[in-house]
């Protein structure tokens, strides 16, 4: 990428239409067009940190702060840590991410039962409030639920005689 | 401490996790005295942002009293309750000196697009969020405010997100003496829109939901006219109607990808969330705009691209102003607002859950039951 060689103030009728008023960033945005001078801002002091943090290939550096919740692990982990070779531009970071999500959700009920955990999951959706507030719609829920697991299973007994 | 965990979509629990640390030297660690469910946390509820890691803390609508601060803070003392902005902002990066805290560049290594936010996945930095009963807070001199002595924490904790986004999508608005404005979404943040766009000038202000309960607290909160998606044919042909067959001058998006309207785009934007969100609110809001209008978007969409009619946009002459409300720049003149009771955020509060119930709370607002508008939720320590 070779920057020009010519001053854009040395071309003809350089500058002779701006207008300050068309700016529809006000007032969004105080503007004073930082951005000219490049990322040469004096930053705040770097955080350290040992836990592994994933960056986007779309800056040259970790954030001067940054949050340490739950760092990558796990076959999800692998799923992120590959997810971070391409930009945020592209599919390559997003849909491995959100496959990771998923994956991470298995990891979840896996590690909670390592630990002697057996996750309340009607809790966890928060049935009790459904139950107290919404009981017509969470029974209809559970019945229709129940009605295609049956006929799934029946379905699937069905082909196993044939 | 106790700390809400996210489990799965629509799975969240009450945990033990260990405390947070101060890891840099401007962080503050603060004891949580209440902290809101926001729409913005259903996106995240319903597994529909890139990167949210079962195990993490939600939560970006905070107030707490400060615990323990690093060796760089200046501006706050152990002791004080303050308020604390969705955004963590750094104050010296250019976006951040030209008043864009919602776009910070010291915020979040995890992308360039989206400035950090307490509890908002990895995408938005990987903090643990406000949804606990300790939470750590950096950039601690920039944020954090301390609350007025006189000012109710209800109203405090609206300020760190609600009111300066409603404000926000109003002021994208440009809305000028007279100006014909449509909200579309009712909830907190689409109310507080409305509400606001009087500040600005509006001629009229219409509301646009689903859900009547939401629509008739808005018609006498804003005070506005309010009317049900679901009782018309075809919600752009109602404006065009209703405006002289115009369009509306502004509208305003304060729904996000969550919205309904579309069978198409529930099922590829909500069920297989192969796009970046159901879009059917901004595609209203396009096509119900006059031409040369202004088209001001505050509701959350997820990063991958989402179907927009953008030949509309273009053929209209559109003008389109969206971002995360910029907290820290509004809070002056919010304060003042609230203070002088121009404005009342608390009265959008309707549930104050106990943390603990914080399943039951996600449930309540994501479902909305009860008759619920805002949730907020307040740790053990609050209560007693
Ligand atoms: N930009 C920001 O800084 C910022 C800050 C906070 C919240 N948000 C976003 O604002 C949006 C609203 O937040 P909230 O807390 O008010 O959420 P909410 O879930 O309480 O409200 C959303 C409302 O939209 C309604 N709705 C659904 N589909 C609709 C449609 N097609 N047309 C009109 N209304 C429709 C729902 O019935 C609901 O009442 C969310 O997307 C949230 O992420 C943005
Ligand atoms: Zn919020
Ligand atoms: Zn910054």
């Amino acid at each position: 990428m070779d920057k020009p060689t010519y001053h854009p103030a040395q071309i003809k009728g350089w500058g002779v239409d701006a207008d300050p008023k068309n700016d529809p960033t006000y007032p969004m945005k105080q503007r004073n067009d930082g951005e000219h001078e490049g990322y040469s801002w004096e930053r705040p002091r770097q955080q350290t940190s040992d836990i592994e943090i994933l960056q986007s290939n779309e800056r040259p550096n970790l954030t001067a702060v940054f949050g340490t919740s739950t760092p990558p692990a796990g076959l999800s982990g692998m799923l992120r840590r590959f997810a971070f070779k391409y930009s945020e531009s592209s599919y390559g970071h997003w849909l491995p991410l959100v496959l990771a999500d998923r994956v991470g959700v298995v990891e979840g009920i896996v590690d909670d039962l390592r630990r002697g955990h057996i996750p309340n999951i009607p809790e966890e959706l928060g049935w009790k409030a459904e139950w107290k507030h919404n009981r017509k719609q969470l029974v209809t829920r559970v019945l229709i639920g129940a009605v295609f697991t049956y006929a799934a299973l029946a379905y699937l007994r069905g082909g196993k005689d044939d | 401490m106790l700390a809400m965990n996210y489990r799965g979509p629509q799975r969240v629990r009450i945990d033990h996790k260990p405390m947070p640390e101060i890891q840099h030297p401007q962080d503050a660690i603060v004891r949580v005295t209440r902290s809101c469910i926001c729409g913005s946390d259903l996106h995240l509820y319903n597994g529909s942002v890139p990167d949210t890691r079962v195990g993490m803390t939600f939560g970006h609508e905070i107030t707490g009293v400060v615990e323990q601060l690093g060796s760089e803070v200046q501006n706050l003392k152990v002791g004080d309750h303050v308020l604390v902005p969705f955004n963590i902002a750094c104050g010296k990066c250019v976006f951040c000196q030209q008043g864009l805290f919602g776009n910070c560049h010291e915020s979040n290594p995890q992308a360039t697009a989206v400035g950090g936010i307490f509890g908002y996945s990895h995408t938005a930095g990987g903090y643990d969020g406000g949804q606990a009963e300790y939470v750590r807070v950096p950039y601690a001199d920039v944020g954090p405010t301390v609350i007025p002595a006189n000012m109710d924490p209800d109203d405090a904790v609206m300020l760190t997100d609600v009111v300066p986004t409603g404000y926000q999508a109003a002021e994208m608005g440009g809305i000028q003496p007279g100006d014909t404005v449509v909200v579309f979404g009712a909830g907190p943040v689409g109310i507080m829109a409305a509400r606001c766009a009087w500040l600005f000038g509006a001629g009229r202000v219409i509301i646009i939901d689903q859900l009547d309960y939401r629509l008739e607290f808005a018609r006498n909160y804003c005070p506005c006219e309010a009317y049900n998606f679901k009782e018309m044919d075809d919600p752009v042909l109602f404006m065009k109607k209703t405006t002289d067959w115009l369009g509306a001058d502004v509208c305003i998006d304060a729904v996000g990808a969550e919205a309904n309207g579309s069978v198409m785009q529930n099922i590829l934007g909500r069920g297989l969330k192969m796009v970046g969100g159901a879009t059917p609110a901004l595609h209203w809001a396009i096509n119900s705009v006059k031409k040369g209008g202004i088209v001001s978007i505050v509701g959350v969409y997820g990063p991958i691209e989402a179907l927009v009619p953008i030949g509309n946009v273009l053929n209209k002459g559109l003008t389109i102003r969206a971002n995360q409300a910029s907290v820290k720049r509004l809070l002056p003149r919010l304060i003042e607002h609230v203070q002088n009771g121009t404005l009342d955020p608390k009265a959008l509060i309707t549930h104050r859950i106990p943390l603990e119930y914080v399943s039951d709370g996600y449930r309540i607002f994501s479902a909305k039951l009860d008759g619920c508008i805002k949730p907020v939720l307040l740790p053990p320590s609050a209560t007693s």
